[in-house]
């Protein structure tokens, strides 16, 4: 039996639909990912799934349960963990854990095994006032909160949001720890390298499904041969691929561009001769080029759907 | 729109000088020094609590060190922090511009507090409003904009009275990744026309595309160069991993 | 770019400009503040009533004859007064006084007219219920003036004699204006505890976020409610022992009707207030708008309609009928009663009633009003 299943549900504010027809199931035991930009429609399936929202068409089932007819069954079985760490500053670290715990009708003590290895890491502040925690520890705190009742279905929307990398870090080697122990897990976050530690993960934009599929394939489904391109000129090199008539994607990546071609059937090292020889004619000779399996984030863009030198406006204004 | 700006010290838009600033006997930020050149790209990255923000708010003369000294374009930021002031640009993620107005308020607004000219404010908001390809409806409030246009938007208003020096706080929160590549395009050209820029981030794929860059770590800057040279430094090949080490290295405790 | 000097004032404009379309643009709170003040200048235009109408008298004449009668028509063809069925002994405006049913007793002695007629000095006594000092005064006032204006009257006719007046006030022999507010006190207190605390409080957890996860739990919104709502009810009560002992212990204001009725009735009126405050807070999005219907919706009735500072008596009669919903109107009531008329159960059930009632009315919108879901 599915954890979560969503059948074209759609939802309005106004007029704006945060979700068109979305759709998706997610197996028991997996960790699933959300990724999208803010708008994409996130927060609002979050909150149709923990019963908060009710959705305008379309049906959602929660281990086995109605969103819309069961929710006290599915409240008690769930953890969630909205943006922006909901905790209560003036209380301390463990008056705020024994709190959420007396809520679902347990204590600390009962649920102490599972949420150890997070606990471990804030007890020894477990006399401090939540909001004199830093980033990383609020997040361990309501990462705590949410487990200490042993729900079925975790739900954290944006959890590493404004944490430094190493708490990241240590957050989802947490996330994975509880992976193993059979929890289900539904994450979001806007960053590829957490992105890629997941089962399966579902592109959003705007309120629609770009892709659902592991990490691995979803890399997979760029439709081209990608290349690294790297040289000391970074904006020159930048300008000159623009430039390129047969480029089909020029996109910044830290150190490097990547960079696709328009003709698909070409050989990947023919490419790599038209393209240097280019490169060269531009006075870019140290320009090194270099074959590379494609990421989360290209096919991302690439799905996104627009054109690179283009600063065109998704939607909205004018 | 080249922006010429002889109030550097020696060519430096930036130089922190033993910056200190203690809260009580906490001490968090210790003795920093670096300096960022003009029209330099830097990156100022570090961990939750490691004194970033205060850092910040001392070079933009929001917080009087405690030791040490800095000038922020050309004007100590203890004794001339009006003229620091006005000669920097400054956003957020938090804030950038204010939701119930529209775009064009927004720059009549920012124009006005920083002293230009109907004639100023009218021309420079129509080359904003043309490098970003925008036409907004007048009436169009900042708030019905989706999150990326607002902080490309708000980006260009910073820089609309030409400061020296611009100061970006995590300015591509949760914003498509597309829209991201466009925000740090914008700025190159800041930076190519002289604008400093001077950013913090937590998407370190993004601190690879400044010039050089710093990481502080328990007040004091743990690393500071560019991202070659970190990452030679650390031997890795991504920031990524050079910050874990430089942070995990630094706190054996796990305090925060 | 321009001189300093202009740029200074450019930028205070520029600034100015911003905060007048942040104000009209956040609708909320613009009409609460615009509404507001017309309110206010509405309540203290009608309510505000320094002169006095409608005073309710009643004469105790022992011997009715022409010379009682004169001055009952006096006081009935006056505008001031509402003349009451003759009273026939002095002790039966006690009930009166206590029930609330009279403002001032006029008491002439028996075998007036004869004693007029041979001459003989004739005692008269005006008692006002001074529960009030302000209105007490006044009100004995106006009954001694038409007491002079018939003793007048009288002399004329029966050349020279006099009519000794007497003024007494009732319940509060001694004016003391603490002895008003103190009961007012306590029903402001108990309202700002209540209602505006758990108004702030409710909407200060949304705004925080953490209702979302309080949500997303096996609590009932029953139960949210009730657990933020029950602390203020104690800090209410605490607060009501604390300003009473003040009260008596400093101050010496009496305390003459029994002390478990009046905390009965002010755990009543607490419960009015929390169940107003959740109102508040279902109904409102944000903190601050919470605060301010908060404040004009409670406190501002509170201070001008409950009959506190200003007579319901005399205030135009649509206002009067208004006074009826506002909450602390009967609480003083009872408060003013149980310590200064040492009246119970017998005279005040009604209020408890009526509070009770609005109780059960508010509890129900507020409950409906809860959501449990955001929207």
């Amino acid at each position: 039996m599915s954890a979560v299943i969503v059948s074209n549900v759609i939802k309005r504010y106004g007029d704006v639909t945060a979700l068109n027809n979305v759709s998706f199931e997610i197996a028991p035991g997996e960790l699933f990912g959300l990724v999208g930009p803010d708008g994409a429609g996130k927060t609002t399936l979050f909150r149709v799934l923990t019963t908060l929202l009710v959705p305008d068409a379309g049906s959602a089932t929660v281990l086995g349960r109605d969103v819309v007819r069961d929710l006290w069954e599915i409240r008690s079985r769930v953890g969630y963990m909205p943006g922006r760490f909901a905790l209560y500053a003036d209380l301390s670290v463990e008056e705020n854990l024994s709190f959420f715990a007396s809520v679902f009708g347990t204590s600390i003590k009962e649920g102490y095994d599972l949420i150890a290895p997070i606990y471990k890491q804030i007890e020894p502040f477990k006399d401090r006032r939540a909001g004199a925690l830093s980033g990383g520890m609020k997040q361990k705190l309501a990462l705590s909160c949410a487990l200490v009742h042993r729900p079925e279905l975790l739900l954290l929307d944006e959890p590493t949001t404004g944490v430094d990398a190493v708490s990241r870090r240590e957050f989802w080697d947490l996330l994975a720890t509880l992976r193993a122990s059979g929890l289900t897990i539904i994450a979001s976050t806007p960053y590829m390298d957490e992105a890629a530690r997941c089962d399966r993960i579902a592109l959003m934009q705007d309120g629609s499904l770009l892709a659902l599929d592991t990490p691995a394939e979803v890399g997979l489904r760029f439709p081209r041969p990608l290349f690294a391109v790297k040289s000391a000129k970074r904006a020159e090199l930048l300008a000159a691929l623009r430039g390129y008539p047969h480029a089909a994607s020029v996109y910044p990546f830290g150190e490097t561009v990547h960079f696709s071609d328009k003709r698909a059937p070409m050989s990947g090292e023919h490419v790599v001769q038209e393209l240097t020889e280019y490169l060269r004619s531009q006075n870019l000779d140290d320009a090194t080029i270099t074959p590379i399996a494609a990421g989360i984030e290209d096919t991302f863009m690439e799905l996104m759907g627009s054109k690179p030198s283009e600063v065109s406006l998704p939607g909205k204004a004018a | 729109m080249n922006v010429a700006h002889p109030n550097t010290t020696a060519g430096k838009a930036i130089s922190a000088n033993g910056l200190t600033r203690r809260f009580d006997s906490f001490v968090a930020v210790d003795h920093i020094t670096f300096d960022v050149a003009a029209g330099e790209v830097f990156g100022f990255l570090g961990a939750n609590g490691a004194g970033k923000t205060t850092a910040i708010r001392m070079l933009t003369g929001l917080l009087s060190p405690s030791d040490g000294q800095a000038m922020v374009g050309g004007f100590d930021v203890r004794s001339q922090t009006e003229q620091v002031r006005a000669h920097i640009g400054y956003m957020s993620q938090r804030f950038s511009l204010y939701d119930d107005l529209t775009v064009r308020e927004n720059i009549r607004l920012y124009g006005g507090i920083y002293g230009l000219d109907d004639k100023a404010i009218k021309e420079r908001g129509d080359a904003i409003l043309q490098e970003l390809a925008f036409t907004p409806s007048d009436k169009a409030m900042v708030a019905s904009l989706p999150l990326g246009w607002k902080q490309k938007l708000a980006f260009s208003v910073a820089l609309l009275h030409q400061p020296a020096v611009v100061f970006l706080d995590e300015p591509t929160g949760g914003v498509d990744p597309i829209t991201r590549r466009q925000f740090w395009e914008l700025i190159y050209h800041a930076a190519a026309r002289g604008t400093t820029v001077f950013v913090t981030t937590h998407y370190l794929d993004e601190a690879e595309y400044c010039d050089r860059l710093s990481i502080m770590v328990d007040g004091k800057i743990g690393a500071i160069g560019t991202p070659s040279e970190l990452k030679q430094q650390f031997a890795v090949t991504s920031l990524d991993d050079v910050f874990i080490r430089l942070v995990r290295a630094t706190d054996a405790k796990g305090a925060a | 770019m321009s001189g300093k000097k202009s740029g200074a004032i450019v930028a205070l404009g520029a600034f100015m400009l911003k905060e007048v379309r942040h104000l009209f643009r956040d609708k909320q709170t613009l009409s609460i503040l615009l509404l507001l003040p017309i309110a206010q200048l509405l309540l203290f235009g009608f309510a505000v009533r320094t002169d006095i109408h409608s005073v309710r008298v009643a004469v105790v004449a022992p011997s009715p004859d022409f010379v009682t009668a004169d001055l009952r028509t006096r006081f009935e063809n006056s505008g001031r007064f509402a003349l009451l069925p003759p009273v026939p002994t002095y002790d039966s405006l006690t009930a009166l006084f206590r029930s609330g049913s009279l403002d001032v007793g006029v008491v002439l002695e028996p075998e007036l007219a004869s004693r007029l007629q041979s001459g003989e000095p004739a005692h008269v006594l005006v008692v006002a219920d001074a529960i009030d000092p302000n209105t007490g005064t006044t009100m004995q006032n106006y009954a001694g003036a038409v007491v002079r204006d018939w003793q007048r009257a009288l002399g004329t006719n029966a050349g020279g004699i006099v009519v000794d007046t007497r003024m007494r006030m009732r319940f509060n022999p001694t004016l003391e204006s603490v002895n008003l507010f103190v009961p007012g006190l306590i029903a402001l207190i108990l309202t700002m505890v209540t209602a505006l605390m758990t108004a702030i409080s409710l909407s200060r957890e949304k705004e925080r976020g953490t209702f979302e996860v309080l949500l997303v739990s096996p609590l009932r919104p029953w139960q949210i409610i009730l657990g933020k709502v029950l602390p203020y009810l104690v800090l209410a009560m605490a607060n009501v022992a604390s300003v009473l002992l003040a009260a008596l212990l400093v101050f010496h204001v009496p305390f003459r009707g029994s002390i478990t009725l009046l905390l009965c009735a002010s755990t009543l009126f607490s419960m009015v207030g929390l169940a107003l405050g959740v109102l508040i807070a279902a109904v409102t999005s944000s903190q601050l708008a919470a605060m301010l219907l908060a404040l004009g919706g409670t406190m501002l009735p509170n201070t001008l309609l409950s009959g506190l500072i200003f007579p319901i008596s005399s205030m135009p009669v649509p206002l009067q009928i208004v006074t009826n919903i506002v909450p602390a109107r009967w609480f003083i009531e009872i408060v003013r009663g149980i310590m200064l008329k040492g009246i119970g159960i017998a005279e005040l059930w009604q209020n408890l009633v009526v509070l009770g009632v609005m109780l059960a009315v508010l509890l129900t919108a507020a409950i409906r009003k809860t959501n449990v879901r955001l929207a």
